[in-house]
Order: structure tokens, then sequence, then C-alpha cells
């Protein structure tokens, strides 16, 4: 950031909606593109901007790595990413979690280039230094020639602060912050509801799609609080439903909401008798779940277990958002990295039930490749969609992006928080409120 | 080694057919290529296991699946499919693996390109094709598309492998 900041680039008291603001050689503060219904531009396309994120945002809060299933063995392991920066999540001898910094203190290689998978050490390919689960150097080649230099034990992978709620891991390089309860807040209920699609069983990782698109990765951030494009852009995944489910996925003129969790949590409810997997189970069998129940009953299960795997088998009604890099999808987690400000990266995670009947997880498989994905039937006109979006950030005069839907029809919840429709665009202006809070921290006037 | 080129050339002519079609977009004609229990699978990863139905796939397509994807890229509601633009494949390195008389099991390369956006976006995959041998030729019981991108990030997708 140049340290120029004389110009202002907004007056609030004095700009409407429409007019335009001057952007050319003017230093952006990120936290100042931020209002409450609108969002400028700058935020998808400015690389400055990227960098200041990375920094303030990922390096700064609770940013999530994985599901403890994952990871269910000692020994197990698998890598993510905290912004740009690799790390891995491991499970030591004695069942810890840790999330290491994948990188060797020596030179500074990564000690790890698996995607996940079961090991007794990290060992440095460069020049051999082996660090345990754990993280703590064990062992280097040759180690007269640092008698005396430094201790071994000064020197594990850097290891980040690691907590957990309900299976999902999240790390932090803060250990000053809240604890991640704290953080979840309001979204704890809705992440308790969201675990019941394990249909009685524990809910368990069964395996990912991994897609990328070329844009920013806060277009990919809204759209998990956007019911509003549904029936536009998944049309063709609409039609390729029995009328019952599409009858379903109609739900715009519902009594579905949006609710501003706090911490740019948000939770989008499109289903409302979907909410509670656990409740409603006299309801009759749908008919595109007949075949699943009848190979539950099949397997021995009884009528009312077969109830309940076939309702949790939908996945629920609602996608938790949760700030800044998971969501809680219907039935799925959905996990973005941002790689620059013009490319992110995208996990579609599947997921079923630890110890299930197999025609469970296989109909929970069928059905995320049917949406889900690369190569799902929805997928990939969200994917076109925020292509475009990246695209036009890149141009225009009136440089504001809008998220002001439904600001003239807000409610409190009953848990006290604002909500508005379903397809109001209250979730992502939660969302921004934390983002505008992170990226001014330091730029107290 | 012997190689039955007879074989080789029948199942190497069908092959090409086949992946005609697809970039000719000759969907219908493709569906008819198939068995009724025949499978698409494109896995999610390049070296994944055979069970496939006990495994989280890109795409598994039974019969019902494959039309509904057709039905997908042609009935113009999907704006990704709209703005596919052409797709040209190149196949080579076809090998018979087994020449029984009810199943022909053959492998190849694949490289497919796709203009998308106004840039060059380039998949290559190793291609496992499993035949019926019928009086009117092949009857396509099983297609395997392992993508070579599948182990790392892809774009999406709204064309047929």
């Amino acid at each position: 950031m140049a340290a120029n900041q004389s110009q202002p680039v907004m007056n609030k008291e004095s700009k409407t909606m429409s007019e335009l603001i001057e952007m050319q050689n003017v230093s952006l503060k990120a936290a100042e593109m931020v209002e409450e219904g609108r969002v400028h531009k700058s935020l998808y396309s400015d690389p400055e901007i990227f960098e200041e994120e990375l920094d303030k945002v990922f390096n700064n809060t609770w940013v999530y790595v994985g599901h403890e299933s994952e990871v269910p063995e000692a020994g197990c392991y698998k890598t993510a990413w905290i912004g740009r920066q690799p790390v891995i999540l491991s499970r030591d001898r004695k069942m810890n979690l840790h999330v290491l910094q994948n990188r060797c203190r020596h030179r500074g290689a990564t000690v790890c280039e698996g995607r996940k998978g079961k090991t007794k050490s990290f060992t440095c390919p460069y020049h051999g230094w082996g660090y345990g689960l754990d993280g703590a150097l064990r062992a280097l080649p040759k180690p007269e020639e640092y008698e005396g230099v430094f201790d071994k034990k000064d020197f594990p992978l850097e290891s980040l602060r690691v907590e957990t709620y309900q299976g999902l891991v999240f790390a932090t390089y803060r250990d000053d912050i809240e604890s991640l309860e704290d953080f979840l807040g309001g979204a704890k209920k809705w992440i308790d509801l969201f675990m019941k699609q394990g249909g009685g069983y524990p809910l368990k990782v069964l395996g990912e799609h991994r897609f990328n698109f070329p844009g920013n990765w806060k277009i990919q951030l809204e759209n998990t609080t956007d019911a509003y494009h549904f029936p536009i852009i998944h049309k063709s995944f609409v039609t390729s439903l029995d009328d019952a489910t599409a009858d379903i996925f109609d739900f715009l003129h519902g009594d579905g909401f949006v609710e501003d969790l706090g911490n740019g949590h948000s939770v989008m409810v499109m289903i409302p008798e979907l909410v509670d997997l656990e409740a409603d189970l006299d309801q009759p069998i749908p008919a595109r779940f007949e075949k699943l129940a009848e190979e539950l009953r099949a397997e021995g299960k009884p009528e009312d277990e077969v109830k309940k795997l076939v309702r949790a088998a939908h996945g629920t009604g609602f996608n938790l958002n949760l700030f800044p890099n998971v969501s809680c999808s219907m039935a799925f987690f959905r996990v973005l990295r941002p790689v620059s400000v013009g490319e992110t990266e995208i996990q579609h995670v599947a997921l079923g039930g630890e110890g299930a009947p197999a025609p469970f997880n296989r109909k929970r498989m069928r059905l995320h490749e049917h949406f889900q994905g690369p190569m799902g039937f929805g997928t990939p006109d969200d994917g076109e969609a925020w292509e475009r979006v990246h695209k036009g950030a890149q141009s225009g005069q009136d440089g504001w992006i809008l998220v002001n839907r439904g600001l003239n029809n807000l409610h409190e919840s009953k848990d006290g928080n604002v909500a508005g429709a379903v397809c109001s665009e209250t979730g992502m202006r939660g969302a921004y409120r934390q983002y505008q809070k992170m990226m001014a921290a330091g730029e107290e006037k | 080694m012997t190689v039955n080129t007879q074989v080789l050339n029948d199942v190497t002519a069908f092959i090409w057919q086949e992946a005609d079609l697809l970039d000719h977009k000759g969907y219908q004609e493709w569906l008819q290529l198939w068995s009724d229990d025949g499978l698409y699978i494109v896995p999610a990863e390049f070296a994944a296991d055979d069970n496939y139905e006990d495994t989280l796939n890109l795409a598994l397509d039974d019969a019902d699946m494959r039309r509904m994807r057709v039905a997908r890229l042609e009935d113009g509601e999907s704006v990704s499919a709209n703005a596919t633009g052409n797709t040209v494949r190149m196949i080579s390195r076809v090998r018979v693996l087994e020449a029984g008389e009810d199943l022909v099991i053959a492998r190849c390369a694949m490289t497919l390109n796709e203009m998308r956006h106004g840039k060059l976006v380039t998949y290559p995959a190793d291609v496992e094709y499993q035949l019926q041998p019928s009086a009117d030729g092949f009857r396509l019981a099983r297609k395997v598309v392992r993508l070579m991108h599948a182990d790392s990030f892809l774009r999406t997708v709204s064309f047929i492998f």
C-alpha cells in the first residue's frame, strides 16, 4: 500500500448508489470499499488488497483445515492451506491433532507433498531432517556439526493453534484470539443440526471434488449464501429432477430465511422442513428414495431406522456459511482457498456415515455427483457465473457490487439475530461486515 | 509379440467414431452406442481402483444419468453448456488388453482440447473401454476416463469426455 492516503476515495454523505467515484491513482483501503449495501469491485480485482487479505484475514482468524474423519487413526495426515501457506493436519500416536507448518526448519522445503495418507514421520527430502507427527525434530544426518550450535528440541515444525468443534478442525496463527467455540458462536447450533445427516452414524468424509475458477475467493464466499441465483442459474439441474423433488427446490417463495449469525457467519434456510433431520420421521418415503429404502430393508434395517436414514440422505435444508473459508452446505462441505486475486480453488467434500449401511453412503455419493463438482449438473453453471462476475469486475465506471437485497424487509430471528427473506443478501452483508472489521485492523485513524 | 490387428482396427474405429460424435455434439447418436447397463465413469482420482460404486467419482452415469447429462447439454437451459465452444480430442496409443467373445477391453490415451472463454484448456487422460461385440458392431459397456487433472484441480466441465 502506498503511504499517501490523503485523497478520500469515498464520501458516504455525498455519494448515492449510482454516483461514480474516481478510482485511478488512489491507494485503496479495503475497509472503505465496504458499505452496508454495496462493496466495491476492487475487492475482487486489486492485487494489493488480495495480499492484505491473506495477512489480515487468513493469518488472523480460525481457518478450516479438515474434518477429523480424514485423519481417523494415529499416523494419518492430510495437507491443507491457510491462505497461501501450506500446512499439515496430523494425528500423533497419542491421537492428538496437530496442524504443522509444512516447511522444514533447515532450508525451508516442504516436508510432505501427499494429499493424505499415513506415515510414521515427515522427512525433508533435501537433507533428511525427520519430524514426528507432532512436529518434533527427531533426527538429522551427521548431527555432530550441530553440537553446541543448536538443540533439536528448539526446531520442531512450527505448530499452529488447533481447536475442533463437532469434528470440524480449525487452525489459527493467533494465540491471542477467542476460542474456536466463541468464534463460531451462533453458528454452533446449526453445525449441530448439520451433523444429524449421518443418519445416526458419525459424519464421515467420503471423498472430494476439486476444481478451480478464474476469479476472486469472495465471489464464491457470497455464493453459498445466495438463494436468489438458484432457480435461474440452476434451471437445467431442476429440470433433471422428478416433479416432487423439483418442488422441494422451488424455495424462493417459501418460508426460508437468511440469518446473520455474527463474526461473518450466516445461515440460509432454503427448505425449513429439512432443518432438523431427526424430526418428522413419520413422513412417507419419497419416490426417489424408495430404492434406497428397499436396499436398507434388505439389509435388515427396521422401518424406523430406514426412515431415519432416508431422511438423512437428503442432507439438510440449509447452507451454513462460516467465515472465511468453509461452509456446511446442505449435504457437503465447501472449502475455498484463495490462490491469487483472480484464482480460487474449491473442494466439494462429500459426506456420509461412519459405519452406515453401504447403500446409504452410495446414495449420498450419487446425489453429490449429480449436482456437485466440476462435472455435476449444478457446479459448472455456478462456475460460469463466477467467471463472468470476475470478468465484469475488471470493467465499468460504476464499480459497485450490490449486496442490498432485502434491506427493506429485515426482522429479528428467534435467536435475536438480524434475518431477512431466503433470497435476501443478509448473509453476504454479515460476511462483508466481518471482512471490513478485519481489514480495518491497525488502520484506526 | 503379435498383435491382432483386425481386433485393434475394429476397436480403434469404434473409439474414433465415438470421439467424433462427442466433438461434433452428436449426443443422441452417442447414447445409442451404449448397452442398457453400461456405465460412463470419470473417477475423482487418476489411480482410483475399480470399485466405483463405493467411491466418489466426478461422474458415474448409468443410462438415466447419461440421458440427463445429454439433455442438460442440449436443452439450452445450462449457461455453462451454452458457453462451451468446440472440443477437439485426439486419441492414440490404442491397445487391446483382452479380446474375448463377449467382451473386448482396450485402453488408449486421449487429449481433449477445449476453447473456454478464449483460452485453450487441455485435458490429458487415460481411457479404458469395455466393448461388447454384437452382430452390428460393438456396444459400449463401460468407459472409464482417468483425467490427469483429477489429482489436482479441474476447471468445470460442460461437455462429455
